[in-house]
């Protein structure tokens, strides 16, 4: 058992961490490839037209899966940031600074198919209604994070204050989201419904959630080859970042 | 207790001995909504519709503008470092520096407002709610921007890093002070508006001090 935590931790280091991540990236963008070919494959081919919305439906199948990512990515990075603070560890920092910008673009992403997708059936582009403002707050969120962590010069400072931040965020994100909930019952009468989902096809679920899992994927892979470029960055110093220079890895 | 009287006593003082700084905040704030009915429009009945939303925009912006000097002199003359060494638990000094900045910023604006609140047409009772709501939020605003306060201190670009940290932070507060002046004029009652800037008061008087004295340790390493 011992000797498990001890090969868990080895792993926490950069030196070990980067060959391993390395061999990885790949594997994870073959999985994003394989789940977003066959996602696009029956989305596009297999799922059958929506009496009511058309062909203008298949936005969901990015839509849904960029809006899961948004929210999911936070919450790993506030706990990658809670681990790097707690334990003081180098990695989990980066990691958090490495999921940060692909959870930003996954928010503009959902924020942007929804407009699109809002244009053709409510006949706008933009409501102010719950779900659509507290993504906007997320973006915001990112926004924050990112730009403070780029203006901190020393690395170690702006991991630990990028923590902070990302930490009150998270505790802060449920408030947010019910304080939009409650003021947008006070706000709007009846407008656009988007809590009463349609029953859905099988076919179309399928889809949805093999874009999901592509997007999974295409977020490990991303984060993982970004956190290499970190780490290649700030080790520059460190012997095994020369010796990777030497051998030309 | 003494620990936190004397450092509110003292950033009193210091803020009356640098008058220009509160009063210029104050005049942003009356500045900034007198600017609303120029640009929208005389009607009353529009006015009063806006008028909730605006003061308390204008509140929050003069808060933040405020925030960027809690412990930017401190830090700059090493005050900040002798505190951080002292005996008494840094998280008392903090709580008595938030305090401070809510004495001077906060606690004017909520004496401000129903003044620019009949600029607005607003009648009594929503002045008195307005009020009460500023005066359970403006405190919030306070503590929860003293966690940005400290995190952007010292960095580049300090006062526009602050605004994007800190301001979604702030939605809740405006969503619940607005809604409860709104809720008065449209004849319901503010109560729960008010209940939840309270609740969210306490949440952010216990955790926030917590979280600026880690942000201030980290940026004083």
């Amino acid at each position: 058992m011992n000797n498990r935590v001890i090969n868990w931790f080895k792993f926490a280091s950069p030196a070990s961490f980067y060959p391993v991540a390395g061999k990885l990236v790949p594997l994870f963008w073959i999985l994003a490839a394989v789940f977003g070919l066959a996602g696009l494959w029956i989305s596009l081919f297999v799922a059958p037209t929506d009496a009511v919305q058309g062909d203008g439906y298949r936005i969901i199948f990015v839509h849904v899966a960029a809006s899961w990512m948004s929210m999911f990515i936070y919450v790993v990075m506030a706990a990658w940031a809670a681990v790097g603070l707690i334990f003081n560890a180098r990695l989990s920092a980066m990691m958090a600074q490495a999921l940060a910008p692909t959870g930003l673009i996954m928010a503009f992403l959902s924020l942007w198919t929804g407009a699109f997708w809002g244009k053709p059936m409510w006949g706008t582009w933009w409501i102010w209604d719950a779900r659509l403002t507290s993504e906007l707050i997320l973006l915001f969120l990112y926004v924050g994070f990112i730009a403070l962590q780029a203006s901190i010069d020393d690395p170690r400072r702006a991991d630990k204050a990028g923590a902070i931040v990302a930490l009150v965020g998270v505790v802060n994100v449920p408030i947010i989201y019910f304080s939009v909930i409650w003021w947008n019952t006070l706000h709007q009468g009846a407008s656009v419904s988007l809590s009463k989902s349609p029953k859905m096809a099988t076919t179309m679920l399928w889809g949805m959630l093999l874009m999901a899992l592509c997007f999974w994927m295409y977020s490990i892979a991303v984060a993982l080859q970004r956190a290499r470029a970190i780490m290649l960055e700030r080790e520059a110093h460190t012997d095994w970042a020369k010796q990777l220079a030497q051998v030309g890895a | 207790m003494n620990a936190i009287y004397s450092i509110v006593r003292r950033d009193l003082l210091l803020a009356m001995r640098r008058l220009s700084e509160v009063l210029a905040l104050l005049f942003f704030f009356v500045i900034v909504t007198s600017l609303f009915p120029l640009g929208i429009g005389p009607e009353p009945a529009m006015l009063r519709k806006i008028a909730p939303g605006i003061l308390w925009v204008a509140a929050l912006l003069a808060t933040m503008l405020g925030l960027q000097r809690m412990f930017a002199v401190d830090h700059a003359d090493g005050t900040l470092e002798q505190m951080a060494l002292s005996p008494t638990p840094l998280v008392l000094l903090v709580t008595g520096k938030i305090a401070a900045h809510w004495l001077t910023c906060g606690l004017s604006l909520v004496l401000l407002a129903p003044v620019l609140g009949i600029q607005f047409d607003l009648d009594r009772s929503a002045l008195g709610v307005l009020m009460l709501a500023l005066l359970l939020g403006t405190p919030l605003l306070s503590l929860i921007g003293s966690i940005g306060a400290a995190l952007t201190l010292g960095v580049r670009g300090g006062g526009v890093l602050l605004s994007l940290l800190v301001l979604p932070l702030f939605i809740p507060t405006l969503i619940f002070g607005a809604g409860a002046v709104q809720a008065q004029i449209e004849g319901g009652s503010p109560s729960g508006h008010l209940s939840l800037l309270a609740a969210l008061l306490v949440l952010a008087g216990f955790f926030a001090p917590w979280a600026t004295t880690a942000a201030l340790r980290i940026a004083l390493e």
